[in-house]
This record gives structure tokens, sequence and C-alpha cells, in this order.
């Protein structure tokens, strides 16, 4: 397992470094004054001659490119040119927001979607399998940002349950938590219904194997079998999607970001796009694959942690 | 009745399919005598899946036992409620699977899964895992207590199907049902495991039910035989009166088909020319007629009954009977 884990975490290193080169080179082989093209409509003689300097423009490529490496690995994402603040400050701040919501969004909808799937397999076809059929089928097609629309309006302005804006004061724990609820309903709902769905799939898989059956030809009863001989196993293409599915989320978390004018990454790069404020888009993109790349690294540990068989393989 | 571990009568299965009610087992009769073991042997899709199945109670959601009666120790276990069925399972009723590859759970330590299935045992962990390191010992696996540790996958074919048997004979069942446990090995591995089962057999001193569509097997290991052909027993008798004079032209064809000579035995399924009949709209008459070389005229209406060829010797079949 530890041989697997270092394995794996070195792979997930080399990604992040890959992308990291993928986006230097974005930046620096398009055609033009990458200074320039950086501060974008703000780009004064003396800002590019600062910004030259500080992407080391006038050094050959290789040490451009270390330098980056350096920087970035110091933390360093350079200056935004509008708050004079570093981008990582900026960056750093906002990514509590958006990691909160979107861990409470992916965990609840799996600590509701997985016991739903299970429940859907062993009681196959019955009514109560039907009904969370599709239920299921339509929290998936309904659209993260029309949930959002909806539940802020029902919710929040009918009903008034819940705040409807912004991300609660700071320093009071349950007032944050309440501005939580309906942003990360609005972006978890879909999965409710994907992971029960997948799970009930891949359950009714594994309770047709071999195995399964030599477990019930022991007469072990029937709730082992279903949890600790088929669930171990159906669970595993759940927590790849699930690992993946954060990827996902991290864009959905930008429509929800906006519709409740929420703080958070996806906010950050939808107000800075629109001012054209290039080093913070970068900096937010670039934390945005870091934070994909250890969700794919986790949930690859927790599978193979889950099963011997890919601890082997890697 | 008290001399036989399991009795089988008159035992008929269906499975409901697009075709229609598909007959795959028609008034079974087998007995499994206390301390013997049985051979099953018949082709392939003749049905000996579905007989171990409904003996465990396991059958496809699509089955149904129309009649018939299944006693194991006195009781019919077609009547038992799921609950007293799972009792018995595991305990007094042991089965090892065909597939040692996929039969065992690919996530779970093989010490985890032969510990959970001695479940009923008021005993603590460690003489569970004392049990089974005791089990794994008796079927040949070498330093048993560190294997316990590790997954299936980790081990041989062969090494399985040990482990399967080990598992199987853990809880001392008095019937043990084998479900052609050495077609996925090797011709060496199968004498072996074969010896093994032999030898674990006469220790334990439980009666065995092996199915097989290998006659050199069902020789070397067993007492009784059953013929199966498409869902009826054609012929049954001691594998000594069966192998010698076999009364069925199916069985005659069957040993012709596969030299009972074991050093130099083909692995091949036996080739008798054409085709199991349909098993959903059945032919009338004997169940045979299309395949046999000595078919004569009675055959194709009259269904052929079960008959005394000698002691402890039936076959089902028009030209052994007296008119
Ligand atoms: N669930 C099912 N639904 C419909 N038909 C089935 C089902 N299971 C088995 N059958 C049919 O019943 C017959 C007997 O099948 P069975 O699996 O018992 O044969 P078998 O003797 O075990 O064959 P093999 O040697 O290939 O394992 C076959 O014709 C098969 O197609
Ligand atoms: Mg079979």
């Amino acid at each position: 397992m530890l041989i697997y884990c270092i394995k794996r975490i070195g792979l997930g290193i080399l990604i992040v470094m890959l992308a990291v080169t993928l986006l230097f080179f974005m930046i620096h082989l398009v055609p033009g004054d990458p200074a320039r093209i950086l501060l974008g409509p703000r780009a004064t003689p003396e800002l590019i001659a600062s910004m030259s300097q500080q992407l080391g423009l006038d050094k050959p490529l290789p040490i451009q490119i270390l330098m980056f490496f350096a920087n970035l690995f110091r933390g360093d994402m350079g200056m935004d040119v509008i708050t004079n603040r570093p981008v990582a400050d900026i960056v750093f701040g906002q990514l509590p927001y958006t990691l909160s919501l979107i861990l409470t969004a992916i965990i609840g909808a799996a600590l509701i979607g997985i016991p739903l799937g299970c429940y859907s397999a062993i009681n196959r076809n019955s009514l109560a399998d039907r009904v969370t059929g599709i239920l299921s089928v339509a929290c998936i097609t309904a659209p993260a940002f029309v949930v959002a629309l909806y539940s802020l309006l029902i919710f929040a302005v009918y009903l008034k349950w819940f705040p409807a804006v912004g991300a609660g004061e700071k320093g009071d724990f349950g007032d944050q938590v309440a501005h939580l609820v309906l942003p990360a309903f609005a972006i978890g709902l879909s999965w409710v219904g994907y992971l029960s769905r997948l799970v009930r799939a891949s359950m009714l898989e594994v309770m047709g194997e071999n195995h399964i059956r030599t477990a019930r030809a022991y007469g072990l009863p029937e709730r082992l079998v279903v949890f600790r001989y088929a669930l171990k196993l159906a669970v595993l293409p759940t927590v790849t999607v699930i690992g993946v599915g954060m990827g996902f989320l991290l864009s959905a978390a930008v429509f929800t970001e906006i519709v409740f004018a929420r703080p958070g990454l996806g906010k950050l790069i939808f107000d800075s796009i629109s001012t054209r404020n290039y080093p913070v888009v970068m900096g937010s993109v670039l934390v945005s694959t870091i934070l994909f790349v250890i969700s794919t690294t986790i949930s690859d540990l927790i599978n193979a942690w889950l099963d011997p068989r890919i601890r082997a393989s890697l | 009745m008290s001399k036989n571990v399991l009795t089988i009568r008159n035992l008929s299965v269906n499975y409901q399919t697009d075709q229609g009610t598909l007959q795959a087992m028609r008034n079974v009769n087998i007995d499994v005598p206390k301390g013997s073991i049985v051979g099953v042997v018949g082709e392939s899709g003749c049905g000996k899946s579905t007989l171990i199945s409904t003996i465990i109670r396991l059958l496809a959601t699509n089955a149904d036992i129309p009649n018939g009666e299944v006693d194991f120790e006195g009781r019919d276990i077609l009547t038992l409620s799921e609950d007293e069925m799972r009792k018995l399972r595991g305990d007094r009723l042991s089965i090892v699977f065909q597939d040692p590859m996929s039969s065992l759970n690919p996530v779970l330590t093989i010490g985890k899964q032969m510990t959970d299935i001695q479940y009923r045992d008021k005993k603590t962990m460690a003489q569970k895992r004392q049990r089974s390191i005791n089990m794994l010992e008796s079927v040949g696996i070498p330093d048993p207590a560190s294997r316990l540790n590790q997954y299936p996958h980790e081990f041989s074919g062969g090494m399985r199907q040990r482990i399967a048997i080990a598992m199987a004979l853990q809880a001392e069942p008095s019937l043990l049902i084998a479900d052609e446990p050495t077609t996925a090995l090797d011709a060496t591995l199968e004498v072996q495991i074969i010896h093994l089962l032999k030898q674990l057999q006469s220790t334990i001193g439980c009666s065995v039910l092996f199915i097989s569509h290998h006659l050199g097997v069902i020789a070397e290991l067993c007492d009784y035989v059953v013929v199966i052909y498409a869902g009826e027993v054609v012929e049954e008798g001691t594998v000594s009166d069966v192998f010698k004079r076999p009364q069925h032209p199916y069985t005659e064809k069957l040993l012709e088909c596969d030299p009972a000579n074991i050093a130099q035995k083909t692995r091949e399924l036996p080739t008798i020319p054409g085709n199991v009949p349909d098993l959903v709209s059945l032919p009338s008459g004997c169940i045979f007629k299309d395949r046999c070389h000595t078919k004569i005229d009675r055959c194709d209406n009259e269904r052929p009954q079960r008959i005394d060829a000698a002691d402890k010797h039936y076959v089902s079949c028009h030209l052994r009977s007296p008119q």
C-alpha cells in the first residue's frame, strides 16, 4: 500500500508539473508580448516593463520555465496589478469558500445517493426502486443553475428558510453553514441522482458475480453479503467518478457562486475574466487544476485501499 | 431412507424463458447414501448446475419447481423457510464451485472469508483463525498462517480450489457438493485435487455429490454414478457396473468417446453426433431417440420407464425392458 501511495502521489505531482508547463507555454507562445497580454486593457509602458521584469522575459526560455516553477513552488503567482496584492493571497483567500461548498455538496450527495442506490439494488423492480429511479433521472437532468435559481426563489425568497446571498458572517459557524445549504443543494442534487443510479447498477452487477453466490451458499446473513461482500466492490467505480466529478463541481460552482453572490474561486474567475485580469484568472485556473489532481489522486488511493488488486497494479 | 443423506424424488425444475417454459429437469431421482461419493455425469446443458442450485435452494429467479422432494437428513429442503435453509448452508451442506478464479471474493483476505463463514460458532477470533489455519494445512497450502492474510489473486488456480475445498469442509458438513471442481484446472492438478477430496472425505466421513462431465474423474473418485441426459436420469448404478456393463446407449456412447484410461484421458467434451433436444418443446417418447444408434419403434411415442438392470443398477431404455 505504501509503495502504491508513493507511486500514485508521484504521478499526481508529475501531472501537476505537466499542467503547469502547458500553462506556461499557453502564455508565452501565443503571438505578441506576454506582459501586454497579461495586463490586457491596463497595459501602460511602465506596467509592461515591470511585468516583463517579473516574468523574466529578458532571459532565455528554459530559465523562464525554471523561474516560473521556482516562483510557484514558493507560492508566488505574481502580483495583481489592480489591487496590488499577491495573486496567491487573493486565490487562497477565496479557496475555502469553494472548497467547503464542493465538499458539502459531494459528501451530502454520497451520503444520500449511495444508500439510495443500495436500497434500489436490493429491492430491485419494487415500487420504491422505480420511484427512486424516476426521481434520480429527474435530478440528473436538472441543470445546476436552474436548481440554484429555483431553490433560491422557493427556499430563500418565499419560505425564507435559508439566507439568500453571501457566505455568512465571518466567525459565525452556524450562519456560514446556513449559507452553505442552498448552494450545496443546487450543485449536489444532480449528484444524488447520478450516484444512486451508479451504485444501483454496480451493486446489481456485483450481486450477480460468482463469489456472491459462494457467500450465500455458505449461509452468510444477507446483511453481511450486501454490506461486506458486495458493497466494497460496488463502490469502486463510484469513488472514481466522485474523484473526477470534482472537476465538474468546480465548474458548477461558477454558476452557483454567481447566483448566490457567494465569494469563491468560481466567482473570482468570473469577475477576473470580465475585467480581463489575467494573472488572477491564471492563478485560479492553476489552483483549480491542482485541486482536480488532488481529488483524483485521493479517489485512486481510496480505491487502492479498498481493492488489493489495484494496489498490485501500479 | 435413513441410510441416505440426500434423497431426491421426482424432482422437476422449469425456467420461464421468452420462448416458453424450459423444462430443465424432469422427474429426477437421485440417492446419496451416507459416507459415499456419488458422481453425476452428463453433457453441458443437461441440468447439472440446475440440480445443485435446487439442492442449495439458490435457483435463478425465473425458475420454479412444479413437483419433487429433496430430502436432506430427514427434512424436505424444498419446504424449509429461507432462514432454516440458511442454517443448513455452509454447515450441514457445503459446496465447491466450478471456477476457482471467480468464486472467492477478490477484495477480502482468505482469512476474512474463512472466519466469516464460521459466524455461527461462539469462538474467539483467534480460535477461528486457528481452525482456518488447520484446514488450509490439511489441503496442503504451505505456510497457512501467513497465507491467511493474502487475497485470492495472490494464489494460483489450483491453490484457490484447495482453499475452496478447505472452506467447504471447515464446518465438517454431512454433504459436500462439488460442481465440476476440476474443470478449470490442468490434468496434473486435477488428479491432485481428486486425491485430496477422496482423502478428506474419508477422514471427515461426509458424503459427496460430485458433478462432472469427465468420466475418468468419476471412475477414479466415485462409488455410484448417475448419468443425466437432457434433464432426465437415464442410467444409474455403481461405478463398476455402469462403466463395465453400460445399459443405456447414451452411456455407451459417452464411454466410447471418453476412453476411461485416466493416464491418457482427453480433456474434451464427449462428442456424440446430433444435438440435445429443445427443452422448451420436448419430443414425445424417449428423450435420446434422435441421437440413438439402436432406436426402435417404441422409442418414438412411449416414454421408457426406469427398470432394474441388475442389483442397484437402473436404466431407462426400451431395449432393456422385458417386452
Ligand atoms: N436462469 C435460466 N434461465 C433459463 N434457462 C436456464 C437458466 N439456467 C439454466 N438454463 C437452461 O437449463 C438447462 C440446464 O442448464 P444447467 O446450467 O443446469 O446445465 P449444466 O449441465 O450445468 O451445464 P454446464 O456443464 O455447461 O455447466 C440449459 O438448457 C440451460 O440453457
Ligand atoms: Mg454447470
